[in-house]
């Protein structure tokens, strides 16, 4: 979707504004916000293209205005409703009202430590020869999902040149939604700063994406 | 916010949903465990070791992982060397992906919109609210983490460092030379 995430060459957010020692987290409320938003993750209910989904869907304003972490609560919040594990109810008594349905599993403390380090591999096996090869020119789809993607907006209909050929890994576009990993090999594109943006562009620029194999057509 | 967490963690501890438990090792693990220091060892030894260098360029998963590194957001890894010619700088513009395992969380800028919108188009110019100004002819790879592939930058390793230990080496590898907003620190 255009949704606020896709931020890739939008202008007027200002400098960056770098921390000196940046401390890791900036309140008690962040820790318990990774926290909560891992735990109930583990839990198995929705994958992690669904929960980038529910991030990104917030409205425009909303998400502007939120720290990354607040994001993280509010798209938790809508998972959590939508997977039937919280009602309104509960949210409105701040408490355990109504009943809730029963996750896969349930991540312990024993267990963090190993869970952690297994990660969530999202590389799968695929099919087939590659259709795209090192250095072979490629373009970019102009499409304009309204689901998730991650072929972002400032990359889409645009000539780059394969830069590696990856594994084949889940598919976004269709994992969010729950139709399916339907792996895909993934590539790495590189654009010219002048095929991204044109006129003024930094001449000595590169940048590359990660793009899907049904992202790409032959140039 | 923070009664909308503790609300939030007390429904799904009441619910058997979640172990409050299970959040303290979480986040032990990423403050006290999991952080840059791994990157700066994985750097170093790159540094110190061509084979080892040669096998990050190769297979950076395998690679970091030999040296204890793994797990979430590092399950498949790409390590990008900085070389005269060229400079790389990562981002992720569409969310925060960023390498966890040899990094640890990332940073709010990182996370933010000025970041984010700014690496693709302006790198220069993001470098220089960084305080690193790169000459004009020096080339800028940029890295949109838009799949599931996490990138290590390798910066140039310092002048005058020749014969350190990779101990003392790790200690001039910083964060923000692992993302490409920095150098490694100089020989002092």
């Amino acid at each position: 979707m255009n949704g606020p995430h896709d931020l890739g060459g939008q202008m007027g957010f200002g400098p960056v504004a770098p921390e000196k020692d940046e401390p890791y987290f900036h309140a008690e409320w962040e820790k318990r916000a990774l926290g909560v938003t891992l735990t109930a993750g583990a839990m198995g209910a929705w994958n992690i293209d669904e929960s980038r989904h529910a991030r990104e869907s917030l409205h425009p304003a909303d998400y502007y205005a939120s720290s990354y972490y607040e994001i993280w609560i509010k798209a938790l919040e809508t998972l959590l409703k939508r997977h039937n594990f919280v009602t309104e109810n509960d949210f409105k008594a701040g408490d355990a009202v109504d009943p809730a349905a029963t996750p896969k599993r349930v991540l312990r403390a024993e267990n963090v430590p190993a869970t952690l380090a297994k990660g969530g591999p999202c590389d799968r096996p695929v099919e087939g020869p590659a259709r795209f090869s090192l250095g072979q020119r490629v373009r970019t789809k102009n499409f304009h999902p309204t689901g998730h993607t991650r072929l972002p907006r400032y990359a889409r209909g645009k000539e780059g040149v394969i830069d590696a050929v990856r594994d084949g890994f889940v598919f976004p576009d269709s994992n969010a939604p729950g139709q399916g990993e339907n792996p895909q090999r993934v590539y790495t594109v590189v654009f010219s700063g002048g095929e991204l943006w044109g006129e003024g562009a930094d001449s000595a620029l590169e940048v590359s994406i990660d793009a899907w194999e049904s992202y790409l057509e032959p140039a | 916010m923070a009664a909308r967490v503790r609300a939030l963690e007390t429904i799904l501890t009441r619910k058997g949903l979640i172990d409050p438990e299970a959040i303290d090792v979480i986040v032990d693990t990423y403050e006290t465990k999991v952080g840059p220091r791994n990157g700066a060892r994985v750097v170093a030894r790159a540094w110190s070791d061509p084979e080892f260098a040669d096998w990050l360029k190769r297979d950076a998963t395998a690679a970091i992982a030999s040296l204890g590194y793994s797990g979430r957001q590092g399950e498949h890894m790409q390590a990008v060397f900085n070389t005269a010619e060229t400079h790389n700088l990562v981002v992720c513009t569409l969310c925060s992906c960023y390498p966890w395992s040899v990094l640890g969380l990332p940073p709010v800028w990182y996370k933010a919109p000025p970041y984010r919108s700014r690496a693709v188009i302006d790198p220069r110019g993001v470098l220089q609210e960084f305080g690193l100004t790169l000459a004009a002819n020096k080339k800028i790879r940029v890295w949109d983490s838009t799949a599931e592939l996490r990138y290590l930058v390798v910066p140039q390793r310092p002048a005058d460092t020749d014969g350190w230990s990779e101990d003392k080496l790790a200690e001039l590898v910083t964060r923000d030379s692992m993302i490409g907003t920095a150098l490694a620190r100089e020989a002092a």
